[in-house]
């Protein structure tokens, strides 16, 4: 049949839509962000300058070019990098490049790179944590249905699903850091410096960030297996004598598969929400805590630079487990 | 079986059909949970604190604004003097670190920006979700595609991030309750476009929709006699989850300093300020963190009270559902 070409086909197809979106959302994040009703210029040279000087910055950063004209060079700088004259010397951005924080002169993409290790480290071991502590507290409590510790486990996610990230981080730490002293407040240690370090400070974030999230997928994993638990087939299953344990475990878990696989997907975005409440609260130098600054400061550069960046990795996220859905999906076909 | 439940509501006809999602039942099926019934109970009281928050701090005799400057120890670095951070009988629920504010009062104003900014932003994005929606599964295939195109953008922004971004341009002279309304409001009607396509889509093969159109009927007409009232269930059910998700958005921007900003008084900027003070005015971080917990968990049930009252499957299956139902031949 024709399975491996269509499902080629299929792929392809999702990654012309992934560029596709990507470049409207560009497109998007830039207009709004620039066409805005604040003084850039003056903000970015301080409150003392006079109106000779905010001209002269805004000169600099190219503010008084049309719209067009700026995004094009933007786009221009993300493909193909882009050079920069900083008054007396040039400095080139290569490609990819985001161009020049407004505050620090810094490039984005360069101030990125040094933050996006603590937001994947924060997010990705979150990530792991929520599948788990998430599709094994929906496993156990559609297994033990009925009884008193599934309605247990059900109010418990209840809870979480109700609990604010920010909320939970904080009774977190106060309890675990400050009254129990059973860890230190977190302090980042890269990966590559300290292994151990890292996964010890990194301990409550994950746990903060993973509790709420694994609620989600509890209700789901949970929701689904027992659809799957009224079919016929599992029926047919149970009948032939197979047992409870496998019907759970192998069966009905199948069936909560492709549900979970969308899930998560979809909760990118929240997660990276949540990453950067997280990363604020335990003082993380990521990039949520680094965007949250340059909102203060109003570097649109670097605000735009990190909205797209975590809109390509939503985005990547979405299509990947749209491919993945479809993997998942085949396989519960053809079973 | 969803699709007659939601044909017998289109048709507006209020017979014991058992699926009919008619006002009546509706209420019967949602007074029947005895969580949702208590979900209730408690988001109508936090209503009836939001509106008659005026009313309940001046039965204290107190404000949210006004500084206490004598009642906190600066000495101390401003901790409040007396017993549990200052409660007393003027100040029922203590005074703010450093400020001396009363805590009830801001408390209670408090709750007047969560419920108000999230209820507003859910009827913003339940109107352009809505409206977006039906257009695309109305109009054109040119219309549809550039709406539905538009609407996979809007939800691959992440909207803590968009808000978070779009907050820090607006000149701060804007009223800020207002503008986080609307930013959340824009940003968060995607998923709910997606679901209303969908359902028109499917309410717009039902015979009695072709009926109306094969009559002569406008597409005006049809969409609001016709379709919207096949629509009501699943949006009802949508929006009554969006507005938890919206409460937790404010108190999350306010948090991070970028909502609702001070003197007015939000749960989210309280836990920011109280997150130092933690040892020496425990109930300043409480209060704030259980009045955030007991609304999202309130509005968190009555939602899924709401959904299994309109789609009694949903409840038959989440509650009863043990495998060893007959299948559902």
């Amino acid at each position: 049949m024709n399975g491996i070409s269509g499902f080629a086909g299929f792929a392809l197809r999702r990654a012309l839509a992934t560029v596709v979106t990507l470049l409207a959302v560009s497109v998007i994040v830039y207009v709004v962000f620039y066409v805005t009703p604040g003084n850039v210029a003056q903000i970015t040279c301080g409150p003392r300058c006079s109106p000779a000087q905010v001209q002269q910055v805004a000169e600099q950063l190219h503010l008084n070019d049309p719209l067009y004209v700026r995004y094009g060079h933007f786009l221009q700088g993300i493909v193909a990098g882009q050079d920069y004259s900083t008054g007396t010397s040039v400095a080139h951005c290569p490609a990819p490049c985001l161009g020049l924080s407004y505050q620090s002169d810094q490039q984005v993409t360069e101030l990125i790179l040094t933050k996006l290790p603590v937001s994947l480290s924060l997010v990705l071991g979150a990530m792991v944590l929520w599948l788990l502590l998430g599709v094994g507290t929906g496993v156990l409590s559609a297994w033990r249905r009925g009884r008193l510790s599934e309605r247990v486990l059900t109010a418990i996610t209840l809870a979480g699903t109700a609990t604010p990230v920010f909320v939970i981080g904080l009774v977190l730490m106060i309890v675990v850091c400050g009254e129990l002293e059973l860890l230190p407040f977190p302090q980042y240690v890269a990966l590559t410096d300290d292994p151990e370090q890292w996964a010890w400070n990194l301990l409550l974030p994950w746990l903060s960030l993973a509790l709420i999230e694994a609620a989600a997928f509890a209700r789901l994993t949970r929701a689904a297996m027992l659809e799957t638990l009224a079919e016929d087939h599992i029926r047919t299953f149970r009948a032939y004598g197979v047992t409870e344990r496998a019907v759970i475990g192998r069966h009905a878990l199948r069936g909560a598969l492709a549900p979970v696989i969308a899930l998560n997907a979809n909760n990118v975005g929240s997660a990276v929400g949540g990453a950067v409440l997280t990363e604020t609260l335990f003082g993380l130098p990521g990039i949520g805590q680094e965007l949250v600054h340059a909102v203060h400061v109003v570097d649109l550069p670097v605000v735009v630079g990190m909205v797209l960046v975590i809109g390509f990795f939503v985005v990547l996220a979405n299509a990947v487990a749209d491919v993945l859905y479809a993997v998942a999906d085949r396989r519960v076909v053809l079973a | 079986m969803s699709e007659s439940l939601l044909a017998s509501a289109a048709a507006g006809t209020d017979t014991p059909v058992p699926a009919a999602p008619g006002a009546r039942p509706f209420w019967r099926r949602l007074r029947a949970q005895r969580a949702a019934l208590v979900a209730a109970v408690v988001v109508a009281l936090l209503v009836l604190v939001a509106l008659g928050a005026p009313l309940l701090t001046a039965l204290e005799g107190q404000d949210p604004t006004t500084y206490h400057p004598s009642l906190v120890d600066s000495a101390r670095g401003g901790v409040p003097v007396g017993p549990l951070g200052g409660v007393s009988g003027d100040h029922w629920l203590g005074l703010e670190p450093q400020t001396g504010r009363d805590l009830f009062a801001r408390l209670v104003y408090g709750a007047r920006v969560s419920l108000g900014v999230a209820l507003a932003a859910t009827v913003v994005q339940t109107s352009l979700g809505v409206l977006v929606g039906a257009a695309a599964a109305l109009g054109s295939r040119w219309v549809d595609q550039v709406l539905s195109r538009l609407t996979d953008i809007i939800v691959a922004l992440p909207l803590m991030i968009m808000s978070l971004a779009l907050l820090a341009i607006v000149p701060s002279s804007f009223p800020r309750p207002l503008l986080v309304t609307l930013v959340i409001g824009f940003i968060g009607w995607g998923n709910l476009a997606k679901i209303v396509r969908a359902q028109t889509l499917t309410l717009k093969g039902l015979d009695h929709v072709s009926a109306a159109r094969l009559s002569g009927w406008g597409t005006w007409h049809v969409a609001r006699r016709e379709l919207l009232p096949g629509l009501a269930a699943p949006v009802l059910t949508y929006a009554a989850l969006l507005v938890p998700m919206n409460i937790s958005a404010e108190a999350a921007l306010s948090f991070l300093g970028v909502g609702v900003k001070p003197p007015i008084p939000s749960w989210g900027q309280m836990l920011t300020a109280a997150n130092v003070w933690y040892q020496a005015a425990p109930q300043y971080l409480l209060l704030p963190a259980g009045a955030l917990f007991v609304t999202v968990l309130a509005l968190t049930v009555l939602g899924d009270g709401v959904r299994t009252a309109l789609d009694p499957r949903a409840g038959s299956r989440l509650r009863v559902g043990t495998g060893r139902k007959e299948g559902s031949a």
